[in-house]
């Protein structure tokens, strides 16, 4: 791992008032995630990963502690940081394409408007989506807008992809054929990811490091576990792989685990 | 139908493939029913009308002595004898014209209006109980305003066409503004849109469906003033008419004016309604 990490969580907290009193979503998550890493934050539902996720976007601000990424601390949204929400948030006003220009036109305005286009063409034909450029998201399934929501992500070119849930609302079929489009572009780039999931199986076809949340309130992170499959990965040799399922159990008791204790701070890997 | 260039399956669910078909609007089939029963109960009206004319209001024109009395202005609709004496058409043109105007108006003002109320908690908080009390205001009562502030009928009633008009776009775009989706205006928060970007490529669009909403919705009560505002002002138009006939007691020219008023505030329903589903569909 390269001595400085590109993003680095230090005792991140949140904490939201309320009429009960102050309530702890998250406390002392310490994350370090080197360039070119592919992190996914697992943990049960409501335990604040999103909540962590949109601290890194800058969407949200930490009531404890600090988001650095690159050099400088994260103090509100910007465009290197390319984000995928769990639902694709394309304009339904604009063609796919004119959706991902957006994108373009605001994070490289130095560049000529034909260099621009050709810009937002690479970014969707990196997604399969060339030929659906002038199309609206309306008129396109489910998992195409996802796709097009990964599309203006990339063509960002930000320093880190920070996806929360994208494919958690596609069916299972076309789960599977994005997760395998994602892991395809991320070999070809290495971009760093900081990816939310609650799936298992899709944390470790994709993650280097599996990131375990433990239950709310006041969730930390409980385990990190090192990911050993060799890449590329495909996912078919990885269900062939042994290591697989042990790795597939050991998250799983996790998970399960999560219902009945509380983890031992020691666990806390620095 | 274009195919997807994927090299997916994506055909193999049908509940993607469902919903890559390019949305396809048909025309609704027209039923039989639908057009036997509104003649059934035109007939219905009819009938009543005519048993209330022969027995208990001696007064009311049948409706064939409506017809008589009114088939000039209707066959021939843009004759001019006077100023008294106008076809339909002629009247119903006035009345539109000055429909147009104040309702130009109520959207000049009430658009801006909508949106300030939607940006800003402040002026939201200042506003609202404001335009609870100025709603409710009959067009009957602005109209001596009006009068008074102007001095002269024509822009009194427009005056009055426009405050009247002007509250369900205020009120709709302010809701649209509101319920954009916190999804959209993240995005534009991710990529840093400077403040009139943000509010001409995000806001302004997502809006779009909830104004054209209180578009129409100003238009029909434009359309109610203007009667109201006609008559009290006296100026020319079906309004107007309406009130200068029942003074020179033709009374089956009162059933042709609220005959007209009905059909036309149809047409511009229908008309802002197509303009309004355009908006719905992006
Ligand atoms: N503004 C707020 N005020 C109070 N509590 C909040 C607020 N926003 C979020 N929460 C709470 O924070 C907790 C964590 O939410 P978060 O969305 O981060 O969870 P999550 O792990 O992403 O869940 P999921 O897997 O369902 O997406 C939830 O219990 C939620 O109720
Ligand atoms: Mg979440």
């Amino acid at each position: 791992m390269n001595p400085r990490p590109l993003l680095e969580l230090m005792q991140l907290g949140k904490t939201y008032p309320t009429p009960q009193g102050p309530a702890v979503i998250v406390r002392d998550v310490n994350l370090k995630i080197a360039e070119g890493e592919f992190v996914c934050l697992i943990g049960h539902s409501g335990c604040g990963k999103s909540t962590v996720l949109s601290i890194v976007m800058g969407l949200n601000e930490p009531t404890t502690g600090s988001a650095i990424l690159g050099m400088r601390e994260i103090d509100g949204p910007g465009t290197d940081r390319g984000v995928v929400f769990q639902s694709p948030s394309l304009f339904p006003w604009l063609t796919v394409e004119q959706n991902i220009q957006l994108a373009v036109d605001q994070v490289k305005p130095r560049l000529s408007p034909a260099e621009r286009l050709a810009c937002a063409k690479e970014a969707l034909a990196q997604v399969g989506l060339a030929g659906e450029a002038d199309r609206h998201p309306a008129e396109l399934s489910a998992g195409m807008r996802q796709r097009a929501g990964i599309a203006r992500a990339l063509a960002m070119d930000p320093k880190i992809l920070l996806l929360d849930e994208p494919f958690s609302l596609l069916d299972a079929l076309t789960r599977m054929e994005l997760q395998d489009e994602l892991l395809r572009i991320w070999e070809q780039h290495r971009k760093t990811v900081l990816m939310v999931t609650h799936d298992v199986d899709e944390a470790l076809l994709l993650a280097d490091r599996i990131v375990m949340m433990t239950n709310g309130p006041a969730a930390t992170i409980g385990r990190i576990m090192t990911v050993p499959f060799a890449r590329p990965r495909v996912r078919a040799q990885l269900a062939d792989n042994p290591e697989y399922y042990r790795a597939r159990d050991s998250l799983i008791a996790f998970l399960e685990g999560q219902g009945n204790e509380l983890p031992k701070e020691e666990q806390c890997p620095a | 139908m274009k195919v997807p260039a994927l090299p997916s399956t994506l055909s193999a669910n049908p509940s993607t493939a469902g919903n890559a078909a390019p949305a396809k609007r048909s025309l609704p089939r027209v039923e039989p029913a639908s057009i036997i029963l509104p003649l059934l109960a035109g007939a219905g009206v009819l009938l009543i009308w005519t048993a209330l004319s022969q027995t208990v209001s001696p007064d009311l024109p049948s409706p064939l002595r409506t017809w008589q009395e009114s088939k000039r202005y209707v066959l021939d609709p843009f004759f001019k004898d006077g100023e008294m004496s106008q076809g339909i058409g002629r009247l119903a043109f006035y009345s539109l014209m000055r429909v147009i105007k104040g309702y130009a108006l109520a959207l000049l003002f009430g658009t801006p209006l909508g949106f300030l109320i939607g940006l800003s908690k402040f002026a939201s908080r200042a506003l609202d109980p404001l335009i609870q009390v100025l709603r409710p205001i009959s067009p009957l009562a602005w109209l001596p305003l009006g009068l008074v502030i102007f001095q002269r009928s024509e822009p009194a009633a427009l005056f009055t066409i426009a405050l009247c008009a002007m509250w369900p776009t205020v009120l709709n775009t302010a809701v649209g503004v509101r319920s954009i989706s916190t999804d959209y205006l993240n995005v534009g928060r991710v990529l840093n849109l400077p403040r009139r970007k943000m509010f001409f490529s995000i806001i302004l669009p997502a809006t779009l469906p909830y104004v054209f909403t209180g578009y129409r919705l100003s238009l029909g009560i434009a359309w109610l003033v203007i009667v109201a505002s006609e008559m009290l002002t006296g100026a020319p138009g079906v309004g107007g008419f309406l009130w200068q006939e029942y003074n020179s007691l033709v009374y089956s020219h009162i059933i042709l004016s609220i005959l007209t008023i009905g059909f036309i505030g149809f047409l511009l329903d229908r008309l802002m309604g197509a303009v309004e589903a355009r908006f719905k569909t992006t």
